[in-house]
């Protein structure tokens, strides 16, 4: 039953978050034109600037009226004149450079969904024919952006899924019920077939935490990315960085004895080759496994949400040649063949993260027989 | 890969770290430690469980077993002792049949001593009754025959003449 | 427009080797069905291999 409250209190808070959306009737955004998407460059990029990360949680726009839908979120900024803190609002929806949000000596821009601060004395922001800012530099960019907040949703969703599961056991049951037994299997399966025969019996059970963790994270993340919020968070390069160098320290940290006495010092190869292959080992577990790591979640996830949105463009683009029946009936029946794929790789991408991590850290820890 | 690293945002990096490390730990703490845990001791009381249910079994054996041992056993003990009371029988029928046949040899060979005894005895009595008889008729003989002296001194003379003088 | 055509070949060279992958494992579990899952497992981290140096060519390159 603790399960069941707490679910019902979790969508309570969700839906008082979701429904306090200030709408934005400031309508001066407009790009350009200020009318419907419905070229293909203006496709191209949506999907782009959808691809991003972004500082507002925006769902909907109506073009009519020139309202948009959903909820600004806070910037917090380190710029030269220190931390700088305030709601994405402020940028009135600008993305192009044009809107100068001016806290205490810094003048901040926001250009293709990221912050600028303009130099001293610059006014605005000048560019070269590249479109790339001249009186411009990039600022670190704490906010609470759309990927951050998806973040902390999915921890906050991890947190009491796993949490009442937890709970369920601790009044002397061994069963869980309701949800958990949903939950239940998955955290099995992740032990007997994803941590033991790859870490081996002995030593899994350190590295649990981790790969539980990071194996719900990015499939609560993929799956939010395949809902209409629009979330694209596994799709970060910054995201899957972070988790790859996580996977990285940790093997690195954990390395055994006879892991470093491999990697440095090759037993049974000749001397002279050694010092090659410790360059080559070295650089192969610092470098090439955790960038393979990152950039095939991020690729797959990027890919996924380019390939859905394309298709679901398919209904604009393809209009004129095969009607609006047609075109619809068509992008309807792909992307829900392609979501359907979506859905098994955004579990597949966990698996093979979580897999390939411990992996890796089985290699580590790993005690060889002594030759 | 400039637009790569063009859209890697460092900001976002650190967020992401730092809500992984809180999660990871909370996790850890709050959710994964129990769960697991309660897992292990689950599948440890589902491992006991089957253990002490193939000990029963076993020892269910065994005491079939047992039982299977004790019943042929006391079957077993039966048969000694109906054996040994049919041996017992045979043998007492066998010791009253000597024992009868003994005793009617005794009585037999007591019954022929008495008969030799008493035949033996008859005999005795018949002999002195004889002897008696023969002692009164040679008296009687004798007495005549030595009425006259003339007789007698012939007498004398045949026998002094039958004996030798050696 | 070199970028592109490299793009395109390393495509191909996955390709290639996700349908090798892919065609062995399934020959393997037609002849012994009941290894099915390992092979499963084995196909998706080699392909998952594979796909990552494909996508590091390709960012790389693009």
């Amino acid at each position: 039953m603790a399960v069941a409250t707490k679910t019902i209190k979790f969508i309570a808070v969700l839906v008082l978050a979701l429904s306090s959306f200030s709408v934005f009737a400031e309508g001066g955004d407009q790009d350009e034109k200020g009318n419907l998407i419905d070229s293909p460059e203006e496709i191209k990029e949506y999907i782009a600037h959808h691809l991003k990360d972004s500082h507002d949680f925006h769902l909907y726009t109506d073009n009519a009226s020139g309202k948009h839908w959903g909820f600004s979120l806070p910037v917090i900024v380190w710029t030269k004149d220190g931390l700088k803190t305030f709601m994405s609002s402020a940028f009135h929806h600008d993305d192009q450079g044009k809107v100068v949000v001016e806290k205490g000596n810094a003048r901040l821009v926001k250009l293709h969904s990221k912050i600028y601060e303009l130099e001293a004395g610059a006014a605005t922001v000048n560019f070269d024919e590249s479109h790339h800012a001249t009186n411009a530099h990039k600022v670190l960019d704490f906010s609470i952006t759309k990927s951050v907040f998806g973040m902390l949703l999915a921890g906050l969703l991890m947190l009491l899924g796993f949490g009442a599961l937890a709970r369920s056991y601790k009044n002397g049951k061994s069963i869980p019920t309701g949800f958990g037994r949903v939950l239940e299997p998955l955290v099995i399966y992740v032990r007997d077939d994803i941590a033991k025969p790859n870490i081996g019996e002995k030593k899994y059970r350190k590295f649990m935490g981790f790969l539980l963790t990071v194996f719900f994270f990015i499939w609560i993340l993929n799956l939010l990315g395949l809902t209409p919020l629009g979330f694209n968070v596994t799709g970060q390069i910054a995201v899957t960085a972070c988790l790859a160098i996580f996977t990285m320290v940790i093997y690195m940290f954990s390395g055994s004895k006879d892991f470093w006495a491999h990697t440095l010092w090759m037993p049974g190869v000749p001397v002279i080759l050694r010092p090659v292959l410790a360059v080559i080992e070295l650089v192969g577990f610092v470098l090439i496994k955790p960038f393979s790591l990152l950039v095939r979640l991020f690729a797959n996830m990027t890919a996924g949400h380019f390939v859905v949105m394309s298709l679901i463009a398919l209904m604009i683009t393809m209009k004129k040649s095969f009607g609006v029946v047609g075109s619809t009936g068509m992008s309807l029946v792909l992307a829900l063949f392609i979501t359907v794929i979506e859905l098994l790789v955004a579990f597949l991408q966990a698996f093979i993260f979580t897999m390939l991590s411990s992996l890796f850290i089985g290699m580590a820890v790993e005690e060889h027989d002594h030759h | 890969m400039e637009t790569l690293i063009n859209d890697f945002s460092v900001g976002l990096f650190f967020m992401q770290a730092f809500i992984l490390l809180i999660l990871i730990l909370l996790m850890r703490k709050f959710a994964w430690k129990p769960i697991l845990d309660a897992l292990q001791n689950r599948e440890d009381g589902i491992k006991n469980a089957l253990d002490s249910a193939e000990k029963a079994k076993l020892e269910m054996q065994n005491l079939q077993a047992d039982n299977l041992k004790l019943l042929n056993d006391a079957r077993a003990e039966r048969e000694a002792m109906l054996k040994e009371a049919r041996d017992m029988k045979n043998k007492m029928i066998d010791d009253a049949k000597v024992e009868a046949q003994t005793q009617a040899n005794s009585i037999i060979a007591q019954a022929q001593a008495a008969i030799e005894s008493e035949k033996k005895s008859a005999m005795a009595e018949l002999k002195n009754h004889v002897a008696g008889l023969s002692v009164d008729i040679a008296e009687k003989v004798v007495r005549e025959e030595l009425a006259n002296k003339d007789k007698q001194l012939a007498l004398v003379d045949s026998l002094l003449a039958e004996a030798t003088l050696n | 427009m070199y970028n592109l055509i490299g793009a395109g070949l390393v495509v191909i060279g996955g390709g290639i080797g996700l349908g090798q992958i892919g065609g062995k494992a399934m020959e393997g579990i037609a002849r012994q069905p009941e290894a099915a899952g390992k092979i499963q497992t084995a196909m998706i981290i080699i392909g998952a291999l594979l796909e990552g140096l494909a996508f590091g060519a390709l960012i790389l390159g693009a």
